[in-house]
């Protein structure tokens, strides 16, 4: 298939591109990019071809950049298929404009071993919409006991490892998986939260948890742990990622421990900058989520925090669960968000706020997860794969879950009218569109 | 006129609409003091106790003003019912309504349920405790039985002493006695009043005495055995020898006032018998009381249009 991409504006942070400009590809791959007006930087790749087979499209008024990067869902497969699949995570990804995710091994079997890694890598190449690279997890059966195999679970494509959903509870643990992983040059993801303290609750606490009757946890559940895996992460000199940051709180410790050079990175997912914990008012089980929505407090340090780089990525945190799950009492309802069809367009209100600018937002959803993760993907270079997506930022559309290709219809966004939206992907050789 | 076919909590009441529940059940109370204690107002409806925590008290009461409504009375009690096979919490309701339920009385443990189930269904939902959220009859009763005995609730100074955090009681009771503009302070140790309720406009103390000063309404919370071992507080005699209600205690509020308590009562522990028992005690009216409330619930939600 030969496609061109015409007078679109591209953005590739990774080279200094924002301009106006046309991209060739050819056989899945990007063949030349021709900038004709340049408003940061110059570079130009000769003339495109023209021919009367090539798939011309009409990108004006519409953004071009790189293929999202999702560095944190849950697919669900193998185990949970009821949930999510690899097949319909991957093609919901696809209609978010992701072109990488990866995913949280809290599966059955969880992934904690190079035989299931090697499951997800293959079922992901027959069934896959979009790339998918597993995050292994840090401890056997995510039990927090004993060390899983990170360097043969590495070498079968794991990418990251985290006990996500599972905190390590064990600083001893914890500070053994940032020394070993370091062999391997392979980040550890940390699901900050002190059990002991969030003890069985299930929303942020706060006077909305204590007039709903419902058991909150407070934010320095979060805090104490990340607080604890940052000075793991000194003391170790590991490669350490902070999962789902949520708190006011959160964000000031880890810009703290960059400010004085510990090496850790932290994302933060669309929901804990466009929602608080009045979602949850009416007992609405989709707004449940760990960690809990905050505060409005909380809301504004996360844009703040993304704003001076204190949050280096967005990711969706994309949690699908079957509807029934949903339906039970809001305490026995699992947590989760099924948040890649909406991922994109919530954030695209940060640059309509004024919180990040175009390019800012661009880098946090491709090359700073793909950088973190040592994946050589979140540009748009002649001779590579051609993964893009081709965003209107001007077409509405109304959340209708019933619409979702992923198998979780469970959002907190549902009736909400949202701005921005992927018009085209292109991924391992097929153009999507919608 | 009430709003909603679903008693779900006092939070969602206006004050209009608690003065009309307290005012209906004032002629329920005649109807049930008469030697004939039965009217036919609710012939051939069917009342459902749907009750997934153990309870007699509020089960019974429901069930005696189901019945002197003229309603046929089913109780479903969880460890005989389907639920305990598997059965969806939806699922066991929708059967119920099938099964011809124009009143559903449920308790449950889990905070939400009753929400849950109101937009599901069309019978009447009347909530009889959800978890930690609310126990709006409860609170009518307490309501009920405070006009009774003062003549009116705007201005008084009422105490309720306890377990805050997870009484559903004392939420029900904090938003109506607000809504019908008592003044509210709650007395307790700090592990028990969550710090956030201030908000609300209610008033804290922490130390019994202080709190106790003045009041014309000492509403007593059980505790529940169970918090000793989260570490709420260190011994059920260090929590009477600060919390329980003495007579030395008593003696600091107002000399007209009442003692009230939901019941079952700890006797020793949050209050002595001395007062429970004594003339200041309110606490088997509330009861009697609580029968003419849940027949004024009934009745009103019965003329709800839907």
């Amino acid at each position: 298939m030969k496609v061109l991409i015409k007078n679109g504006h591209i953005i590739d942070p990774s080279q200094g591109i924002d301009g106006v400009g046309d991209i060739y590809i050819e056989s899945g791959k990007i063949k030349e990019i021709n900038i004709k007006s340049m408003e940061h930087g110059a570079r130009s790749t000769g003339q495109k071809p023209q021919s009367s087979d090539v798939r011309i499209i009409d990108a004006s008024g519409l953004l071009v950049v790189p293929g999202l990067v999702d560095m944190h869902v849950h697919l669900r497969e193998p185990g949970f298929e009821y949930k999510e699949t690899i097949k319909t995570g991957t093609m919901a990804a696809i209609k978010g404009g992701f072109t990488t995710v990866c995913c949280m091994p809290n599966t059955n079997p969880v992934n904690d071993h190079a035989s299931v890694t090697e499951f997800i890598i293959r079922k992901a190449k027959q069934e896959g919409h979009c790339t998918v690279h597993p995050i292994g997890a840090i401890t056997k059966g995510q039990k927090g006991e004993e060390l899983a195999e990170i360097g043969t679970m590495k070498n079968e494509g794991c990418i990251a490892f985290s006990d996500d959903g599972q905190p390590v509870m064990n600083s001893a643990m914890m500070r053994r998986a940032l020394e070993y992983s370091k062999a391997f040059k392979v980040p550890v993801i940390s699901h900050s939260e002190d059990l002991t303290l969030s003890d069985g609750g299930v929303m942020n606490e706060g006077l909305t948890s204590v007039t709903l009757g419902l058991k909150g946890i407070p934010a320095e559940a979060e805090q104490i742990m990340i607080f604890r895996d940052i000075l793991l992460a000194e003391l170790t000199g590991g490669r350490l990622h902070i999962a789902h940051v949520s708190t006011a709180g959160s964000v000031h410790l880890v810009r703290e421990a960059k400010q004085r050079g510990i090496n850790v990175t932290a994302e933060t997912c669309p929901h804990y900058f466009s929602i608080t914990e009045d979602a949850v008012k009416g007992y609405n089980t989709n707004a449940k989520v760990n960690p809990p929505l905050r505060t409005s407090r909380d809301l504004e340090a996360i844009k703040e925090g993304l704003r001076d780089g204190a949050i280096d990525v967005i990711a969706t945190d994309h949690a699908p669960h079957h509807i029934d799950e949903k339906l039970k009492p809001f305490d026995m309802a699992p947590f989760g968000i099924s948040g890649l069809e909406t991922a994109l367009s919530l954030s695209l209100q940060l640059v309509r706020e004024g919180v990040l600018t175009i390019k800012e937002l661009v880098e946090k959803m491709t090359l700073n997860p793909a950088k973190i993760l040592g994946l050589d993907k979140g540009f748009l270079k002649p001779g590579s794969e051609a993964e893009l997506v081709v965003i209107d930022e001007n077409k509405e559309f109304e959340v209708k879950s019933e619409r979702f290709v992923s198998k979780g219809k469970n959002t907190p966004f549902e009736g909400r009218i949202l701005k921005g939206m992927p018009v085209f992907t292109f991924c391992k050789g097929k153009l999507y569109e919608w | 006129m009430l709003n909603s076919k679903d008693l779900l909590g006092i939070k969602e009441l206006s004050k209009e609409e608690i003065y009309l529940f307290l005012d209906t059940a004032a002629g329920f109370k005649d109807v049930i003091g008469r030697d004939i204690k039965k009217v036919p107002a609710l012939r051939g409806k069917t009342t459902v106790n749907l009750f997934f925590e153990p309870s007699t008290r509020t089960r019974t009461s429901f069930e005696l003003a189901a019945k002197r409504l003229s309603t046929d009375v089913i109780n479903f009690s969880v460890p005989t019912s389907s639920v305990v096979k598997g059965e969806s919490l939806i699922d066991t309701a929708l059967t119920v309504q099938a099964l011809g339920a124009d009143f559903i009385i449920i308790r449950h443990s889990s905070s939400g349920v009753p929400h849950l189930l109101g937009t599901k269904i069309k019978a009447s939902v009347i909530n009889a405790g959800d978890g930690t959220n609310e126990h709006p009859t409860q609170a009518l009763l307490d309501a009920f039985t405070i006009k009774e005995k003062k003549g009116k609730i705007e201005g008084l100074e009422i105490a309720v002493v306890g377990d805050i955090a997870h009484s559903r009681v004392a939420k029900s009771n904090i938003y109506c006695l607000i809504k019908l503009g008592a003044k509210v302070r709650l007395i307790g140790p700090p592990t028990l009043i969550p710090k956030e309720i201030e908000d609300l406009g209610v008033g804290i103390f922490h130390n019994m005495e202080e709190g106790v000063r003045g009041v014309d309404v000492l509403m007593m919370l059980r505790i529940q055995m169970e918090r000793q071992d989260k570490g709420f507080f260190p011994s059920t005699e260090e929590y009477s020898r600060n919390w329980c209600l003495t007579t030395d205690r008593l003696s600091l509020a107002k000399e007209d006032a009442i003692v009230m308590h939901p019941g079952p009562m700890n006797r020793g522990i949050e209050i002595v018998s001395e007062i429970a028992d004594g003339p200041q005690s309110v606490i088997l009216e509330q009861v009697t009381n609580g029968i003419a409330v849940r027949m004024a619930v009934m009745y009103l939600l019965a003329g709800v249009k839907r």
